[in-house]
């Protein structure tokens, strides 16, 4: 540890203090670039009021923003009489659930399948043409069999939801498998690595970077699957909420609703990001991750 | 530099006799990759193995190490013939084989760790062998935080920390710019002396080859075969390897051998350039 203290040239005092110029001008940058952050989400917004109250734009179709928060409002403070099939926060945690637990399935599942035909060329290439044919299938019309076949309940929802994160999960996973470097590869088998040390030592860590990639997309498939399975037929959810708004012709209720759904999809994608930090910290500072949005 | 002479296993002898290789490509045609290949690397000999690109010389490392089987002939190690990964022997690539995930110690205690030694025993084994590099106080940065040098003292330590009778080394400092590669030679030729383990080098570099090797093995081209061995008896210690090089004996061996590998060596260069040759 002392070896560390030496490699800085600044102390710690020194850094913080406020007159380092570098700090003023990254400091007046981020500034400029969260105005016009602000302004630009003013301008749209604001048009979009402006344009509905002028009856430019049918607030019949278009919602409007202020009817968007009133309905907003109203979901989250009316408690149980908020919707039909109970208050706003239950629809929420059961389209959370739907897609969590599909979420987590499909990501284990891609993953254990995924690795194995990794592992083993012979049973890739044989079960390969027939997971191509199973991806080719429009997944959301399974939709359709799994509530026929499991009700209206949850289990389909979470069935669907699966189905769409295994094979984004899987494919990565298995393409992470196979990009394992070969001289890393023959190094562990060389130095006397076991089948199962090799997997847990070299193939699943070098995979990770890959499968932790699909994750954000996996995510988003998790919803998507949970609301879809929701909008075919449902007792409760977020997706039997947008479809009732539907029905009512009430645009506002489906923005709101949509609106929230985009809300839980960040929160959840900050946690992955979060989560993928710490798993992959081992990796150098890429250059261009300073400059991602 | 207060290391003692580590007892150890003594090197093995490596007996290659009439090995053949031939691969099998994708669109069902046979490649041969080597053919009667025959040369011995005596027990803690370092012997160096030249050739034009492509002539089999990662494949004839590979079929010593038992990870891949010769289709003729048979390759032997302390008289036992190589049948699957063979026990004793480290592997050194020109490319990094670091897992960039595990941290410098970790990466070293691989070895002893793949082994079933406990993680204690491991890691106070890998904080000795990082010492005896020079990478001591690096042991918690990852591959990426070090020079390219740097992380081949820590391939070397992965590699000598399981005391193997037998290293095989392919193009280790192919990558390295010339005066890290000096000092990794020396470093090498250091720790070789102590542990004395049976060495396959693999080199582009005819004056690396006779400057560290006992013997050096001069192979043809498409498919590989043995052209000619030559046994350097230039006098060890030899010191510097940068001072050796300008010795009348030095110069008279490099002469010979180049004679012999300047031909195969313009060969495939015609080939591959496509020229009639």
């Amino acid at each position: 540890m002392t070896q560390n203290v030496g490699t800085y040239a600044i102390p710690a005092t020194e850094e913080k203090s406020s007159a380092n110029p570098g700090r003023r001008i990254a400091r007046a940058r981020r500034a400029k670039v969260l105005a016009a952050q602000l302004l630009l989400a003013v301008l749209i917004i604001g048009s979009w009021q402006l344009l509905t109250t002028w009856k430019v734009l049918d607030p019949f179709f278009y919602g409007q923003p202020s009817g968007i928060v009133k309905q907003l409002k109203d979901y989250f403070t009316q408690g149980d009489q908020a919707t039909e099939f109970g208050s706003y926060w239950s629809q929420i945690f059961t389209t959370l659930r739907e897609a969590v637990f599909g979420f987590v399935g499909g990501t284990v599942g891609g993953i254990v399948v995924g690795v194995g035909l990794g592992v083993s060329p012979f049973t890739a290439k044989v079960i390969g043409p027939y997971i191509k044919i199973f991806n080719a299938i429009p997944r959301i019309v399974l939709g359709s069999i799994f509530l026929v076949a499991f009700g209206l309940g949850q289990t389909p929802k979470i069935l669907l939801s699966s189905v769409l994160v295994f094979f984004v999960v899987f494919f990565n996973a298995f393409q992470g498998v196979r990009e394992v470097d070969r001289n890393v590869l023959n190094n562990a088998r060389v130095l006397g690595a076991s089948k199962l040390r090799i997997v847990k030592d070299v193939t699943l860590p070098s995979a990770l970077t890959w499968i932790i990639a699909s994750l954000h997309t996996a995510f988003g498939f998790a919803i998507i699957g949970a609301i879809v399975g929701e909008m075919l037929g449902a007792q409760s959810g977020l997706g039997l909420v947008i479809t009732t708004a539907q029905n009512q012709f009430n645009p506002d209720g489906v923005f709101a609703s949509m609106f929230v759904i985009a809300a839980i999809t960040l929160v959840v994608e900050f946690l992955l990001t979060r989560l993928e930090r710490r798993l992959l910290s081992w990796r150098p500072p890429s250059p261009t991750e300073a400059a991602a949005i | 530099m207060a290391t003692q002479p580590v007892s150890g296993v003594p090197g093995a002898r490596i007996e290659i006799s009439g090995v053949t290789k031939r691969f099998l490509t994708p669109s069902g045609e046979v490649f041969t990759a080597i053919k009667d290949v025959d040369f011995e690397v005596e027990p803690g000999q370092f012997c160096a193995v030249v050739g034009p690109t492509g002539c089999g010389k990662s494949t004839t490392l590979s079929l010593v190490s038992g990870l891949d089987k010769p289709s003729e002939g048979e390759v032997r190690v302390a008289g036992q013939p190589v049948d699957g990964i063979a026990e004793g022997v480290s592997y050194m690539f020109q490319a990094d084989a670091l897992l960039p995930w595990k941290t410098v110690l970790g990466n070293v205690a691989l070895g002893p760790s793949f082994r079933g030694v406990r993680r204690k025993d491991a890691e106070t084994a890998a904080r000795d062998w990082l010492r005896r590099v020079g990478l001591a106080g690096f042991e918690d940065r990852h591959p990426h935080q070090l020079s390219g040098g740097m992380r081949k003292r820590v391939g070397m330590a992965a590699a000598l920390i399981n005391e193997p009778r037998i290293l095989l080394m392919d193009e280790p400092f192919g990558a390295l710019d010339v005066q890290t590669k000096a000092i990794m030679q020396n470093e090498l030729i250091g720790l070789w002396e102590q542990l004395r383990p049976s060495v396959l080098f693999i080199t582009h570099d005819l004056e690396e080859a006779i400057a560290l090797a006992d013997r050096v093995v001069v192979m043809t081209s498409g498919p590989g075969s043995v052209k000619a061995v030559f046994d350097i008896d230039l006098p060890r210690p030899r010191g510097a390897i940068q001072d050796i090089r300008f010795q009348p004996e030095f110069l008279e061996l490099h002469r010979q051998i180049w004679e012999s590998l300047r031909e195969e060596v313009e060969r495939t260069y015609a080939r591959t350039a496509g020229v009639a040759a």
